[in-house]
């Protein structure tokens, strides 16, 4: 089995390697005081992200992340900064009481994770109850190979249904913060 | 100015592609990866790059508000109307079984639906969303209320 | 103690809490934004952590494959990600009526401007 040996060391250095710029790009981020330079390292940040999904297997979700949190989100918040100042206050106070709070969330997080099942179990709890009956059945039951579109779709469909009302509800909110003002002009340019 | 030509030309043989792209992400989501939300933001990633080069004026000549805002509603209406049309023929809400002549092929057409109206939905509102951040910088200040 | 096996949730967790350091700890509205995107992608991380099977290989259904990752924690994840997005939009517009409105972005300075005291 040395092919497959050989894939899992290359997926373990893959893994490390890219955690390894996730946490340096958090770092960075801390420390900077220019806002475009940390908007971008948002985005890199997701990129990383989204290559990590591809390892651990997850393509749909990659894809959204690459395309939303690398794209979209990124070009918003270009956008935003564009409207606004472009660099940060200087003189930060010191910030005992969040490392404090992030210590003690840090803790208590590490402690419940003792109960969990090891990376890659198959035989973890989570993999046990309907996960199986959705892999079997999608195909018999829908004609989807895509399993988690079959899923999204149909076996979960209310949660989607939920999840496009949210979409539009931003949609509606932000054309109520942001859209006053084009009545006008249109009417300018029509008159 | 030379290299703002280049990048004119090259958007312009681009922008066909990311749309065409946008399309084969949405209708082969079930299988392979892809689906509505990914296919809604490449189709609207396209006109945010035709905003970028030509600018938002034209860009919102191109793609209407109103379009947009057609976009944005007539998604989620397609979604729970599906809902509803399965409703009418006997099933439970959101049940695709009786929608084809067996419930297998029925599913397969609701969720073609479904997925249709997520992505009509996400593109029309990542448009709007892009569309708002980039024209409100052009508005006179006594013109933001 | 298993350690071994939990190094990956760890690392994912360090990265989480670090997000959220990012959103407690920035004065500036949109750093808070980014680090809460940063959080949010962590978070993301560690479901989807949970989600892999050794050995497994994506869950499209193929002729040849037998094990598959689970695909319920995929499901989940795409939710959260588009209302994420749907999130940081509506804050990004809020920060920017608030620079509008006080033409500031930094805590400190809306704080003095409502509350001169």
């Amino acid at each position: 089995m040395v092919p497959q040996e050989g894939g899992r060391v290359i997926e373990a250095v893959v893994n490390v390697v890219l955690l390894f710029f996730m946490a340096a790009t958090i770092f960075v981020i801390v420390r900077l005081r220019n806002l475009f330079a940390v908007v971008m390292m948002g985005g890199m940040y997701s990129l990383m992200a989204a290559t990590i999904f591809v390892v651990l297997d997850a393509v749909d979700v990659a894809f959204t992340e690459a395309a939303v949190g690398a794209g979209i989100s990124t070009v918003l918040m270009l956008g935003a900064l564009a409207l606004t100042k472009t660099e940060e206050k200087e003189g930060g106070r010191p910030q005992f009481l969040p490392l404090a709070v992030v210590a003690v969330t840090g803790a208590v997080l590490i402690y419940g994770t003792l109960d969990m099942p090891h990376y890659g179990d198959p035989n973890g709890p989570i993999h046990q109850h309907v996960a199986p009956t959705y892999l079997k059945d999608s195909i018999p039951k829908t004609t989807v190979p895509n399993v988690v579109t079959a899923v999204l779709a149909s076996y979960r469909g209310y949660d989607t249904l939920g999840e496009v009302t949210v979409i539009f509800t931003a949609g509606v909110g932000v054309m109520v913060l942001l859209g006053a003002g084009r009545r006008r002009r249109r009417k300018d340019e029509a008159g | 100015m030379s290299h703002h030509f280049v990048i004119r030309i090259v958007a312009k043989l681009l922008i066909p592609f990311i749309l065409l792209f946008g399309l084969y992400v949405q209708f082969h989501g079930d299988f392979g990866p892809g689906g509505g939300f990914q296919a809604g933001v490449i189709f609207a990633s396209a006109f945010v790059l035709y905003a970028l080069i030509y600018g938002v004026d034209k860009a919102r000549q191109v793609l209407p508000d109103d379009v947009l805002r057609v976009g944005i509603a007539l998604g989620v209406l397609l979604f729970g109307g599906t809902g509803v049309a399965s409703m009418m023929l006997g099933a439970n809400y959101l049940d695709y079984s009786p929608f084809a002549h067996d419930p297998a092929h029925g599913q397969h057409l609701g969720i073609f639906i479904v997925e249709l109206g997520v992505g009509i939905t996400v593109a029309s509102v990542m448009a709007t969303l892009f569309f708002l951040f980039a024209g409100r910088g052009d508005l006179d200040p006594s013109e933001r209320e | 103690m298993d350690g071994p096996g939990l190094y990956n949730y760890w690392i994912v967790m360090f990265l989480m809490l670090a997000g959220l350091y990012i959103v407690v700890a920035s004065g500036n509205l949109i750093k808070k934004l980014v680090g809460l995107n940063v959080f949010q992608a962590s978070v993301f991380l560690l479901y989807i952590t949970m989600g892999k099977v050794d050995g497994g290989t994506a869950p499209i259904i193929a002729e040849g494959t037998t094990v598959y990752s689970n695909p319920l924690p995929h499901v989940l994840i795409l939710t959260a990600i588009v209302v994420g997005v749907a999130t940081t939009a509506l804050g990004l517009a809020l920060v920017v009526r608030i620079n509008e409105a006080y033409g500031s972005i930094e805590e400190e300075e809306l704080e003095e401007q409502e509350d001169p005291s």
